[in-house]
């Protein structure tokens, strides 16, 4: 028998497990009946959160159209561990064309559902932090600004995992990558202005923006439910840590995704039609030290002796996460 | 019904008949009327059923039309030049997906330098792309190929660029029978696609395929296009026999039997290698035309039973292949059995630049008479060549061929004009 402690509670979180909620309440994921879009069996590395967050992204989308909808992928991991022929994890009707065109493609298909008078069937589209934030951009902007009937879904994690950990324009400052390497007198990921496509989104006024982690996946549920209940052009822009590409164990990838949102680095927020209508406060602040730390990408900030060694860098980084705290009033007022 | 009419209006009208479901439009000239006119079609109801898409590229403009194919829907859009080779990527794409799209392509030339006129270096540049590719002699012809690429591809399941000369075709006012929304719906049945995304029948469409089947899938590719040989032949006889009118088909043979040279071609430049067959049978002469009207697939055995014989060949081309010459006339010497001391290139006609009868006139002459070299370049201004490569050698930092190009030529107001050396 397990030794393991029963726990009602999710440790770290506070939130409460699902069997102490009443039915309604519980998560998609928890049901038995789920759609189990992406199945076991797939390819991902141990810890994925792209693969935690795509699962409960696409069963709670089956679930809010009663198992009518369809996916577009992009290029990437996500397209890549879930498919080699003949094995796909998907049930659910897949297309993957190319890395850069996602956004395009989900609206060919929402347009050929709209002229053949199946409204009723929704598309989802879904691509990592490269396919969104650099290579698809000129097409997701332009489905933002058409406003088409495209839920568009961006599992960040920071960098071009699929292709050996190389830098996109969502890895954050200081971040070491292979094309980012950490040496020199300013090592890792420069430190520059950012891309942040959850405001870039915002600034094209489509009905809903969020941003989720996979450290709260409930949340993650709500706002696919949310997104789904709305026409039009939707961005959920998804948090999920890389065990490989950040340097992290396998088991610290939820701790990490909450510490991202618990020292202010990753505001989690939703809009509609680009005004900030929530965010989620940070429950228990902590400095981004915290978040660094267990993760090799940033290790050289730290001494051998695990002190901090760059206090210059770690102070910037800091600064940015004070910087979206105040932003987003993560702290509630409380401060 | 007959009428006066620009060639991208009756080439809109075609396509507006054969009902496409989504259409996609990125502007570029000089493909833009067509898409200009489907778009106030689908604004003013009279093309019912279809959404039109105004997107921010030409790659985007292909990848709608890629997620709308998927999804079972009749796709359509159009482009030309720097478009054709920004959608590069999402052309293999459908293609390789087996996708029915139907595209036209308003053939331009392909910078630097920037050139907004006609040749056929965007159609060559996309030759491998496992496209079918089909060449339009005439207005009516580009017209009466659009029912037929719908037609064909969805039979197929292959995508069909349907190529028409830019501005001599697309902008040019002449008399086409525009096909009749009775006459498609005899010819062109509803669209029955092979895969289809389907919530009732969920497929991964577009997954990876490793080394053990990617030779495959591609041959099955090529099978598809040997078949389509056929179906392009048995297609451009039905649709003769629903409209009563011939277009289409695989090759067209102009006066070649008994010929002792054929001028063969891709396109507009037909009607005036025409008029020149006629003129120099007209003087006795034993002079053909051959137009390749389907270019991929290529249909090897029809070129070569229309080429028996021994006649000299010209191949007449609007592109080349830098460092090594004419690309259609490969094919026609791999259709004769490989290189041909029979068959000359001439290049001509680049970036607008009009083939003149007078110059085809000469090109006749001297072939007959064995005075055309293995590669010629129709109308070249030797001098300005001469000057500039001298300029070259004498300079290091020579600056831009192009401008010196013109200035050494006193051009400003040259315009696209034939210039005859």
């Amino acid at each position: 028998m397990s030794g393991q402690p029963v726990r009602f509670f999710q440790v770290g979180s506070f939130a409460a497990g699902n069997r102490l909620l009443p039915p309604e309440l519980r998560s998609v994921q928890s049901d038995a009946t789920r759609a189990n879009a992406l199945t076991s069996g797939h390819r991902a590395c141990q810890g994925c959160g792209e693969a935690l967050g795509a699962r409960y992204v696409l069963d709670t989308a089956m679930r809010a159209t009663q198992g009518r909808l369809i996916a577009v992928n992009a290029t990437g991991c996500l397209e890549v561990f879930t498919t080699p022929y003949p094995q796909t994890s998907w049930r659910v009707p897949w297309l993957h064309s190319l890395f850069a065109n996602a956004a395009s493609v989900a609206t060919g298909v929402a347009s050929a559902l709209e002229a053949q008078g199946r409204s009723d069937v929704r598309v989802l589209a879904q691509a990592g932090d490269g396919g969104t934030v650099d290579i698809g951009f000129a097409a997701l902007s332009g489905l933002f600004e058409r406003n088409d009937d495209v839920l568009y879904v961006c599992y960040d994690n920071q960098a071009y995992m699929n292709t050996g950990v190389q830098r996109s324009g969502a890895t954050p400052p200081a971040a070491r990558t292979a094309t980012t390497e950490a040496v020199g007198p300013e090592p890792g990921n420069p430190f520059g202005q950012g891309k942040n496509l959850p405001l870039i989104a915002m600034a094209h006024g489509i009905p809903y923006v969020a941003t989720a982690t996979v450290a709260d996946l409930h949340d993650l549920e709500a706002k696919v439910f949310k997104a789904m209940s709305i026409h039009g052009a939707r961005y959920l822009h998804v948090l999920v840590p890389c065990p490989l590409g950040w340097g992290s164990a396998p088991a610290a990838t939820i701790e990490l995704a909450r510490l991202a949102k618990e020292t202010g680095l990753f505001a989690v927020f939703e809009s509609e039609h680009g005004e900030l209508t929530a965010s989620s406060p940070i429950r228990r602040p902590v400095p981004v030290e915290a978040y660094l730390r267990p993760q090799t990408r940033y290790r050289h900030l730290f001494d051998d002796a695990g002190e901090v060694g760059r206090p210059d860098v770690v102070a910037r980084l800091q600064a940015m996460a004070d910087a979206n705290i105040a932003r987003f009033d993560l702290l509630g007022g409380e401060r | 019904m007959l009428r006066q009419i620009e060639g991208s209006q009756a080439v809109a009208r075609v396509v507006a008949a054969c009902r496409p479901e989504v259409v996609c439009a990125y502007p570029i000239t000089p493909q833009t009327h067509i898409v200009e006119a489907i778009g106030a079609m689908v604004k003013s109801g009279e093309l019912p059923g279809c959404r039109f898409i105004n997107v921010e590229s030409e790659f985007s403009a292909l990848s709608v039309a890629i997620g709308a194919s998927a999804t079972g829907a009749r796709a359509y859009t159009a482009t030309a030049s720097q478009g054709l080779l920004f959608m590069m990527e999402a052309l293999y794409n459908a293609a390789g997906l087996g996708l029915p799209i139907v595209m036209t392509l308003a053939n331009r030339a392909v910078g630097a330098p920037i050139n907004i006129w006609n040749d056929h270096s965007d159609a060559m540049a996309a030759r491998d792309a496992g496209w079918i590719q089909l060449f339009a002699r005439s207005n009516q012809e580009a017209a009466d190929l659009h029912a037929q690429a719908f037609r064909l591809a969805e039979e197929v399941s292959l995508p069909v660029m349907v190529c028409m000369d830019g501005f001599i075709l697309t902008h040019a006012f002449e008399r086409v029978d525009v096909a009749t929304r009775e006459q498609i719906e005899a010819f062109l049945p509803p669209f029955e696609p092979r895969q289809v995304l389907d919530p009732a029948a969920p497929v991964s469409i577009g997954a990876m395929v490793g080394p053990e089947a990617f030779e495959e899938v591609r041959y099955l590719a090529h099978a598809r296009h040997l078949d389509a040989l056929g179906v392009i032949e048995s297609v451009a006889e039905e649709f003769a026999e629903v409209v009563g009118r011939k277009s289409g088909g695989l090759v067209a043979p102009y006066r070649t039997q008994d010929a002792e040279l054929v001028v063969i071609a891709l396109g507009s430049v037909l009607g005036t290698i025409h008029e020149v067959v006629d003129e120099a049978r007209d003087r006795g002469l034993r002079v053909g035309a051959l137009g390749v009207t389907t270019f991929r697939p290529f249909p090897l055995e029809a070129v070569r039973d229309a080429l028996a014989g021994d006649a000299r060949l010209v191949v007449l081309e609007k592109a080349f292949s830098s460092g090594f010459g004419g690309v259609l006339s490969t094919d026609i010497a791999m259709a004769l059995g490989g290189a041909t001391a029979r068959l000359s290139t001439v290049v001509g006609g680049l970036g607008g630049r009009a083939i003149t009868e007078t110059s085809l006139r000469r090109v006749v002459d001297d072939a007959l008479e064995g005075r055309l070299g293995r590669l010629e370049f129709l109308d070249l201004d030797r001098a300005a060549v001469e000057r500039e490569l001298a300029h070259m050698a004498g300079d290091r930092r020579s600056g831009p061929i192009a401008e010196n190009v013109l200035r050494a030529i006193g051009a400003g107001t040259a315009g696209i004009a034939g210039r005859r050396a």
